[in-house]
C-alpha cells in the first residue's frame, strides 16, 4: 500500500475534517466482546480504521514463579503491532515504543483490578493491533478492559481511553493517523469513569495551558460516552446468551 | 512483556511515616511539599564529548554526554538532522539495575526526556543538515544514571538540555563526493529549552520532585515538560495509580512556574 500523502487541509472551510467529522466527533466504533475461543477473555474493537483485538489470560500461575507477588496478582501486558498494521512495513520485534506502550497501557488498568483476590497468580492482557490508525494506544485500552471484563476478572469498573489533539491550531478529538502525523499535538488519556481517576495521561507536541485545559475536558467527556459503548458491548455478550437454544435454533431456521 | 514492578519491603513498612509526615504538609528531608531538593549542575567535563553535564538532584546523579556526527538522514525528512536519546541505567547506580537490554524504565526514561526535545523543537534541526538528502549532522544523546536517588526524569532532562546548550559542533562542507572538516567549530543552535517537572501523589497529597523512597511509597507520578514560552510539550503518567482531573489541572499549573525557576539553574550553569 502506497503512503497516503500528506493532505493539504487538516480542516476544510465549513470545519470538518478529512474523513468529514466535525471537531468534537469520534469516529465510528465497533465493540464486540467474547472473540475468541481459547482466551479467558477477549474483545475487539474498530475505531476508525484501527482493528484491535485483546485477550486475557488469567489469573494464572505465575511462570516463572519469581515473578510472583505474595499479596497480589501481577499484571502482565504486551501491546504489539503486527507487521502489516502500518503503511511500511514494521520489523515483529518488539520496538522501543510498544515497549513504552506495554506499560502505559498495564498501569492504566492496575488500579481498577482487584489483584488482592488473586495473590501469587498473573493475569496477562494482550493487545495486538492487526490495522493501527492513530489512538491505537487508547482503543487498546477500551477492548482491554473489556477483555479483562469478558474473563470474569473482579474490577471495580471498565476503563475507557481517547485521545485529543491538536490540528490546524484547533482541539480535535480521537485523531485518525493523518492527522496524528500532521498534527500539531497528540494527548492520549484514560479514565476510570466513576473513580473519577486518569489512570493514562500522556501528550506530546505544542499546548498552552489553556489549550490544555480545553482539550482535556474533551477527553474526558469522549471517555465518559466509549464508557457507555463498553457497558452496551458487554451487555449485548449475555443477552443473545440469554436466548434459549431452541429459539435460536429456529431464528436459524427461519433466516 | 510489561509486569508490575516488585516493590522492596522496606518500603511497604516506611509507606505510613512518609505518607503521615506528607499529610502534614512536611517531608522525610525536611522540605515542603513544593520544593525541588537542591540541583548542582556542571558542564564541560567530558573533553571527548561534544558537549556535557553533570546533574545532582539531591543525591541523584546522571551524566549527560552529547556526540555529534556525519551521517544519513531520514528519508522521509531529508532537510532535517537527526537526534536520538538514550538513557543508561548503569548497575553501580543502584541495586534494583541490572546489566543487558535496557529495561521498560530505562526506555520510558529515554522516550520522556526525548519528547521533551523533539516536540519543544529545541535542537535546530535543520540547521544539521550538510548536504539535503544525504549528509546531515547526527547528534546523539546519551544520558548515565549514575546514582538513583528518585526523579530521574527531571534530572535527565536537565543534564541533556545543559549538555545540549553547551554543544559544539564541528564545521563542515562538501567538496566533490565528501565531506569533509573545514576547521573551527560552532555553538549547536538551539531554539528552546525544555524543563521537564515531575509530580508525585502520595495518598490524597501531591509533591513535586520525590526522592527515591517517596517513588517506592507514591500511587503515581505526572511529569509535565514546560517550553520557553510556558506553554506545554511533553507530558507522561507513570505509577500504579491515577490522579483525579482536578490535580492534573492543578498540577500543570504548578509546573509552569518550577519549570522556570529550574531553567534559570541550568542556563546560569551552562553560561558560567
Amino acid at each position: 500500500m502506497p503512503e497516503p500523502k500528506q493532505p493539504e487541509k487538516l480542516i476544510d472551510d465549513k470545519g470538518l475534517r478529512i474523513d468529514g467529522r466535525r471537531l468534537d466527533e469520534l469516529r465510528p466504533i465497533k465493540l464486540e466482546v467474547g472473540v475468541l475461543d481459547k482466551a479467558d477473555g477477549s474483545a475487539y474493537i474498530e475505531q476508525g480504521k484501527n482493528k484491535i483485538l485483546a485477550a486475557v489470560y488469567g489469573p494464572r500461575e505465575a511462570h516463572p514463579k519469581h515473578i510472583a507477588m505474595p499479596e497480589r496478582a501481577v499484571i502482565r501486558c504486551r501491546y504489539h503491532m503486527a507487521p502489516f498494521s502500518v503503511d511500511e512495513r514494521k520489523s515483529p520485534a518488539p520496538s522501543r515504543r510498544e515497549m513504552e506502550l506495554s506499560k502505559v497501557i498495564r498501569e492504566s488498568l492496575e488500579p481498577v483490578v482487584l489483584t488482592d483476590l488473586y495473590p501469587r497468580t498473573t493475569i496477562d492482557v494482550f493487545v495486538e493491533v492487526l490495522q493501527s490508525d492513530g489512538g491505537s494506544r487508547c482503543a487498546g485500552i477500551t477492548a482491554a478492559s473489556l477483555a479483562l471484563a469478558d474473563a470474569g476478572i473482579p474490577m471495580r469498573e471498565m476503563v475507557a481511553a481517547c485521545a485529543v489533539g491538536k490540528i490546524q491550531g484547533k482541539l480535535a478529538l480521537d485523531l485518525s493517523d493523518a492527522e496524528d502525523k500532521y498534527g500539531e499535538a497528540d494527548i492520549p488519556v484514560a479514565l476510570v469513569p466513576n473513580a473519577g481517576l486518569v489512570t493514562l495521561l500522556q501528550m506530546d507536541g505544542h499546548l498552552t495551558l489553556s489549550e490544555f485545559e480545553h482539550g482535556f475536558s474533551m477527553a474526558l467527556d469522549a471517555c465518559k460516552t466509549l464508557h457507555g459503548m463498553q457497558r452496551d458491548a458487554l451487555k449485548k455478550k449475555y443477552a443473545t446468551m440469554r436466548e434459549a437454544p431452541e429459539e435460536r435454533e429456529e431464528a436459524e431456521v427461519v433466516a | 512483556m510489561s509486569a508490575t514492578p516488585q516493590l522492596p519491603p522496606v518500603a511497604r513498612l516506611e509507606q505510613k511515616t512518609v505518607s503521615d509526615l506528607i499529610a502534614k504538609g512536611k517531608r522525610l528531608d525536611e522540605r515542603t511539599p513544593e520544593s525541588y531538593r537542591e540541583i548542582q549542575i556542571q558542564t564541560g567535563i567530558i573533553e571527548k564529548a561534544n558537549g556535557s553535564a553533570q546533574v545532582y538532584l539531591g543525591k541523584s546523579r546522571i551524566l549527560a554526554g552529547i556526540k555529534i556526527e556525519t551521517g544519513e538522514p531520514f528519508p522521509d525528512t531529508p532537510d532535517e538532522g537527526v537526534l536520538t536519546v538514550n538513557c543508561e541505567l548503569v548497575p553501580l547506580a543502584s541495586p534494583s539495575f541490572e546489566a543487558g537490554p535496557p529495561s521498560e524504565a530505562a526506555i520510558e526514561l529515554s522516550r520522556v526526556v526525548d519528547r521533551g526535545i523533539r516536540e519543544s523543537k529545541a535542537v535546530d534541526m535543520k540547521s544539521l543538515v550538510i548536504q539535503k538528502g544525504k549528509k546531515v549532522q547526527v547528534v546523539y544523546v546519551d544520558i548515565y544514571v549514575l546514582d538513583h536517588d528518585g526523579n530521574l526524569i527531571d534530572a535527565a532532562a536537565m543534564a541533556a538540555l545543559a549538555a545540549l546548550v553547551t554543544s559544539k559542533v564541528a564545521k563542515m562542507e562538501v567538496k566533490g563526493d565528501e565531506v569533509i572538516m573545514k576547521g573551527g567549530q560552532h555553538q549547536l543552535p538551539l531554539n528552546n529549552y525544555p524543563v521537564a517537572v515531575t509530580f508525585a501523589k502520595i495518598d490524597k497529597n501531591i509533591i513535586v520532585d520525590p526522592s527515591l523512597q517517596e517513588e517506592q511509597v507514591m500511587n503515581a507520578r505526572l511529569t509535565v515538560t514546560i517550553d520557553k514560552n510556558g506553554d506545554i510539550c511533553a507530558m507522561q503518567k507513570g505509577g500504579l495509580n491515577g490522579f483525579t482531573p482536578d490535580e492534573v489541572r492543578k498540577v500543570v499549573q504548578m509546573a509552569v512556574g518550577k519549570a522556570a525557576e529550574n531553567r534559570a539553574k541550568i542556563m546560569a550553569a551552562a553560561k558560567g
